[in-house]
């Protein structure tokens, strides 16, 4: 038997937890292919335009499983965390596929809900074995299957912690610790922002990780701090933020802010994201108050292109050098060059 | 303290009439125009909802007039409200036009911190007193409410539609003016009872359920005026969301009995929508599918342009809209929305729902513009 995972949204934070579930279950796990041009086509000719871009190559993505699986894992993703949504849209995409897309295998749409007062394992335990108990009667087969997928979630996680970037990570075979190696040569230290189906979706980001790389920049992402880092920064809001990545960027922006270790920072964002038109706004405000910490933020569609977006890098990186050359010579925000 | 508040629709006399009885001194931001739209829209982020740079339109037309503290109410679900408060706080403070924010986080979150705002706010005044407020503010609510249900349904009926306005209006303002309850009912019965009298159109008219988000549906300056063109083409329109219905049971929990063609609606909602998506997307395709049980002529739902939850409920009304044969109509609302494209887009669907009326029901529907 055969189910399909689509390779977009939280694909890359829980690949190998999934992955690994259903193979200790015995059953064969086929990913989608990287997105490309066809998927994201697929994607657009099937959803709204009005839906963001990560979801439309959702769509492409379970297109492009749909004749090749028996079953399709698409669970329906209320909270990972206590007391925090990620965006109505993982709430209702299972259904969002249904009323869309014709001659699809059977959804496994099961729930995650961590509610008011679970815990960022358990409504994973709870998916799994609702999940499990469709395809066998063997509760021990589902538990030591939980078990296992979740040892290969934790190297998953000490990968990350380790320096290696979402892509690397998720490699089945034992890379060498490649990631923090082949950033050695650089000049700019560029913090990045982003939700990781943006930023590690080479197609839709059009590279831009190793695109900053090629431009001499060490890049730095949320992944290489760990969860109690960004934690502890975010509960520093006047406001406890209840969704789950935008608490990820917002706590990871006041952490490259305390550490004062950047040269720039960038926020990668899809047009129409909701949360994130809140949260970019404070991020981007805050920069300023960084004494003026050099902001760019790009969003990106399915019309992003890519030269356009190769210059403004161009632009921004050679802003910044400029202005370490230049320190005392450029105007800061607002105020003019020279006084005469 | 000059306290204001945000406009959503006739939300401002409810308020009003709360914050005055509690001897609070209320400026009220202006009503929203295209200068509102301007000013909200230059400040906010591109991508907010259109609700929220209203919003910050108002506070900042209301700080022109002298108000200092505003009033907002908060939230912890997966729609962007929740947040509102606190982007719209940075934003006043970067612009050096700080304004005190009294943010009213719903019971559930901290019913103590909730308690401690509202005697922050209203300072030694007794609990009885806050109650009595409380009261007036509903009736009020109710007696809008009552309002402008007779006025949806007369839009079409009657030949002299913008006296009907004329009236309307004067009984609004009525309402905002008085201050006890047998008065304020007493407006609403003499309301009723002079348009009633108002020559009218006979025969059946096209009927179109109202859903979506609650501030585009209430307010209309963000809808541009949907309900009254809608009336104006010779359609009744029946909204999913009523002012005192949505207090009801967000505020006071369901506690008082008010009836309501919708309120059972949202358990249509599966199996096109089997999560709730926060905001109003289940309730949206909860009654969609109600209006087109009671064999309504279409639906049209309206929704902030980017409104997650709305988006998600647009994504599953084709299914609705094929297994019942509805027609559904939604638009995205913001700053960008022209006055034309939605005539000729109402104009249109009206146009076509008449039609397939026709095919479905036999006989043109007498009274319709289009059966004239």
């Amino acid at each position: 038997m055969k189910i399909g995972i689509p390779r977009a949204l939280l694909y890359y934070y829980y690949y190998p937890l999934w992955r690994e579930f259903f193979t200790q279950l015995g059953l064969e796990v086929v990913l989608s292919p990287t997105t490309n041009k066809g998927i994201l086509d697929a994607g657009i000719k099937n959803t709204l335009s009005e839906v963001c871009l990560p979801v439309k190559v959702f769509y492409g993505h379970v297109s492009a499983l749909a004749d090749k699986v028996d079953y399709l894992f698409v669970p329906r993703i209320n909270r990972v965390e206590p007391k925090a949504y990620i965006c109505p849209k993982f709430m209702g995409l299972p259904d969002m596929l249904k009323a869309r897309l014709q001659q699809m295998p059977p959804f496994i749409d099961t729930a995650v809900d961590a509610g008011m007062d679970g815990n960022p394992v358990q409504c994973w335990v709870d998916c799994f074995q609702e999940v499990g108990s469709k395809f066998t009667h063997n509760h021990q087969l589902v538990n030591s299957s939980i078990a296992a997928a979740f040892r290969t979630q934790q190297e998953f996680q000490r990968r990350l912690t380790g320096g290696m970037l979402i892509p690397d990570a998720l490699e089945n075979d034992c890379v060498p610790e490649v990631a923090a190696t082949s950033q050695q040569n650089y000049t700019l230290r560029i913090g990045l922002l982003g939700h990781p189906y943006n930023l590690y979706d080479a197609y839709i980001s059009m590279n831009l990780i190793h695109k900053l790389q090629s431009m001499g920049s060490f890049v730095v992402t949320p992944e290489s701090l760990s969860v109690d880092e960004i934690e502890d920064e975010a509960r520093k809001l006047p406001k406890r933020l209840f969704w789950t990545l935008g608490k990820r960027m917002i706590g990871s922006a006041l952490n490259f802010y305390a550490s004062k270790e950047l040269d720039g920072l960038i926020y990668l964002t899809s047009f129409g994201c909701g949360p994130e038109s809140l949260v970019e706004e404070l991020v981007a405000r805050w920069a300023k108050q960084q004494g003026n910490l050099p902001y760019l933020m790009i969003t990106i569609d399915e019309h992003t292109g890519e030269a356009g977006m190769v210059t403004r890098l161009e632009a921004f990186t050679e802003m910044i050098k400029r202005r370490q050359k230049h320190e005392n010579h450029l105007s800061s925000h607002g105020e003019p060059l020279h006084s005469g | 303290m000059k306290i204001t508040y945000p406009h959503m629709g006739n939300l401002y006399i409810v308020v009003r009439a709360l914050l005055t009885t509690l001897g609070l001194d209320v400026v009220l931001p202006p009503p929203t125009s295209r200068r509102t739209v301007e000013l909200g829209v230059r400040y906010s982020p591109e991508f907010a909802c259109f609700p929220f740079k209203l919003n910050l339109g108002n506070y900042l037309e209301a700080r022109e007039l002298g108000a200092d503290t505003i009033l907002m109410a908060g939230g912890v679900g997966p729609c962007r409200f929740g947040y509102y408060a606190e982007v719209q706080r940075q934003i006043l403070s970067d612009l050096g036009s700080e304004m005190d924010m009294v943010v009213l986080e719903p019971p559930d979150v901290s019913y103590k911190e909730l308690k401690e705002k509202i005697r922050h706010l209203v300072g030694d005044i007794s609990w009885w007193k806050v109650i009595k407020a409380i009261r007036l503010a509903w009736y009020k609510a109710r007696a809008i409410d009552a309002v402008e249900e007779k006025l949806l349904y007369l839009r079409p009926r009657v030949y002299e539609p913008y006296l009907l306005e004329r009236y309307y209006h004067r009984a609004l303002h009525e309402i905002d003016a008085l201050s006890h309850r047998r008065a304020v009912q007493g407006a609403v019965r003499d309301f009723i009872k002079k348009v009633g009298s108002m020559p009218q159109r006979s025969g059946e008219f096209l009927r179109v359920g109202l859903v979506g988000e609650i501030f585009t549906i209430l307010e209309p300056t963000a809808n541009y005026d949907l309900e009254k063109r809608l009336g104006l083409l010779g359609v009744e329109v029946t909204r999913s969301i009523w002012l005192s219905i949505w207090i009801n049971e967000h505020l006071f929990g369901g506690l008082l009995r008010v009836s309501n063609e919708c309120r059972d609606d949202h358990h249509l909602a599966p199996p096109y929508l089997n999560s709730f998506v926060g905001g109003h997307g289940k309730e949206t395709v909860g009654c969609t599918v109600g209006f087109a049980q009671r064999n309504y002529d279409g639906v049209i739902q309206v929704a902030p342009f980017t409104c997650m939850p709305e988006i998600v409920a647009h994504s599953v009304l084709p299914a609705v809209s094929k297994d019942y044969g509805i027609p559904v109509l939604t638009f995205y609302l913001d700053e960008q929305s022209g006055e034309a494209g939605i005539q000729t887009r109402l104009e249109a669907f009206v146009d076509l729902i008449a039609a397939h009326s026709h095919d479905q029901k036999g006989g043109m529907l007498s009274g319709s513009v289009f059966g004239n």
